[in-house]
């Protein structure tokens, strides 16, 4: 196929859907991001905790009623009060092991949830309906954009700049830098330590949660899409290098991109081309692209 | 120094592990009120690891640590940081991914400091005014700062949370002699102000003067306590000691 005959509505159209799961990697990999410099947890049950977002969503508004707007609320803080009960419970006394415990703990915790909603929900999918503000579509003159997808995208990077802004920016976001770095240091200073380190799995945990309900109205909520998108997502936090914040989210988006772009030229290849973009990274920069190199 | 002061940190029979190696077997050390003192020996000997038994950042440990009235043995190193003390550790802990004044400002300033009347948490004019360089770098990344620079903020940075004890490791080491001075002269004004402060010292000429007291340590033990005065007298056992 001559990349030149593709019609410019198809191209924008498969480059709005790539923003749209790219917006979804970046939130994911932040968080996979921040959790894995502070507790030096390789967090495997991201996916899962994404999963249980969209299925929290879904289940207020069928057994409650209750609706998006609140649903995009609660979910968040109840995710991530489990993510405090996750890191009290278990995942504490791992600190001081290879990150390889961390692992396959975080793996086999995704694999109990995915089970468990498996279980009870099949894996046939529900549907969750795009929330009345949001319906319909905007003419932009050159394309339809969906306004469900624009609120997406927009949502979810003002989730990663906010949360870039309160890392690199305020007080305490320097103290989570710092305590990245060492530490007993910054214990030794007088600050609660591992109590920052419990919050801030919490707050990844609320953070994957939050893309959950996001995506829930634009794809079908199975306890699979968890394990779905948590490959890819590892591949983009791999591409990135696992240091940077900005980086995580820039790599994100842009291999939403790619893969949008990979469907309109050659979409049999759409599936592989962010594992083939890691395994060139990882032979040319094995740091990552964002990373420090060791 | 009167016997009367009040006792700051009272360590008895301590004991101190990393992981399966034994460190520290049985350290007994006292600091009172107002006092600096200097803790001797050579590498290895067990100084550094005192230091850190007393914030809890070393494995287990056994015996008594009272910072004040505080049992402190079973605290974690915040709770202990909380109970007045200003850490600045050998390889001086200035972060990489903070600027100079983010490093500065790292430390929250502890509230439960209390009698001391001297002493009370210094404003950033204040650090400013007694280390000028520290402003011209605020900006920049912290391990960006020359040496002596970083070793003025380690030691800035404790001065702004209000503590009153402060442990201070190896700070002249590897610094020009000038800077060595002008670390020399922040902790005789520190002192004036009624500040208490245990020094772990490699720098034989820079601790001399400095201190009230001196102990030495070896393998892990106090072996040897002496005032200022019997300084003089003890030169011949402290060369042995230290091989100075």
């Amino acid at each position: 196929m001559n990349p030149f005959d593709i019609p410019l509505q198809a191209l924008l159209g498969q480059l709005l859907i790539g923003l749209v799961n790219g917006s979804f990697y970046a939130m994911l990999s932040l968080g996979l991001a921040v959790i894995f410099g502070l507790l030096g947890i390789i967090n495997f049950a991201h996916g899962a905790l994404y999963m249980m977002g969209a299925f929290g969503a879904w289940i207020l508004m069928d057994k409650f009623g209750i609706g998006y707007w609140y649903a995009i609320v609660i979910v968040p803080i109840a995710i991530g009060v489990l993510g405090i009960v996750i890191e009290r419970l278990f995942l504490k006394h791992l600190y001081k092991l290879d990150p390889l415990y961390g692992l396959l703990l975080t793996f086999g915790l995704a694999l109990i949830a995915e089970g468990i909603f498996r279980d009870r929900y099949g894996v046939s999918g529900q549907s969750y309906n795009v929330p009345e503000s949001l319906q319909g579509a905007t003419d932009l003159g050159f394309m339809i954009l969906p306004n469900y997808r624009a609120w997406v995208v927009l949502a979810s990077l003002g989730t990663c700049l906010g949360t870039w802004f309160v890392i690199e920016r305020t007080r305490l976001g320097a103290t989570l830098r710092a305590a990245t770095e060492n530490p007993h240091m910054v214990q030794a200073f007088g600050i609660n330590v591992p109590i920052m380190v419990t919050l801030t799995y919490g707050a990844g945990a609320a953070l994957a949660a939050l893309a959950g309900v996001l995506a829930a109205p634009v794809i079908q909520v199975t306890p699979l899409m968890g394990s779905n998108i948590i490959i890819v997502v590892f591949a983009v936090v791999v591409i990135g290098g696992m240091g940077s914040i900005l980086g995580s989210v820039l790599t994100g988006l842009a291999l939403g991109l790619i893969e949008g772009l990979t469907r309109v030229v050659y979409p049999e290849a759409s599936n592989i081309v962010v594992f083939v973009i890691m395994a060139i990274v990882l032979v040319l920069r094995p740091a990552g692209l964002f990373g420090k190199e060791a | 120094m009167t016997t009367a002061a009040r006792s700051v940190v009272s360590i008895k029979h301590l004991h101190a592990w990393y992981g399966e190696s034994h460190i520290l077997h049985g350290v007994d050390l006292e600091v009172r009120q107002g006092e600096v003192v200097t803790l001797l020996g050579r590498n290895g000997a067990g100084r550094t690891t005192t230091l850190r038994a007393i914030m809890g950042l070393t494995g287990a440990r056994t015996g008594s640590i009272r910072i004040g009235d505080v049992e402190s043995i079973e605290l974690p190193p915040h709770r202990v940081a909380r109970l007045g003390i200003g850490y600045c550790p050998e390889e001086r802990g200035i972060f990489a991914s903070l600027t100079a004044e983010e490093n500065l400002l790292l430390p929250p300033v502890l509230n439960n400091v209390g009698t001391d009347a001297n002493i009370r948490a210094m404003s950033i004019a204040e650090i400013y005014a007694m280390f000028p360089n520290l402003q011209e770098r605020a900006h920049s990344p912290g391990t960006r700062l020359s040496g002596g620079e970083q070793q003025m903020l380690a030691v800035a940075r404790i001065l702004r949370t209000g503590a009153k004890l402060l442990l201070l490791d190896e700070i002249s080491e590897g610094l020009a002699p000038v800077i060595v001075q002008k670390l020399a002269d922040v902790i005789l004004t520190l002192k004036r102000t009624g500040y208490t402060i245990l020094l772990v010292e490699q720098n034989f000429r820079f601790a001399a003067p400095l201190a009230d007291r001196f102990y030495v340590m070896e393998n892990g033990r106090i072996v040897l306590e002496f005032e200022q005065a019997e300084l003089p007298a003890q030169m011949q056992t402290l060369n042995e000691l230290l091989g100075v």
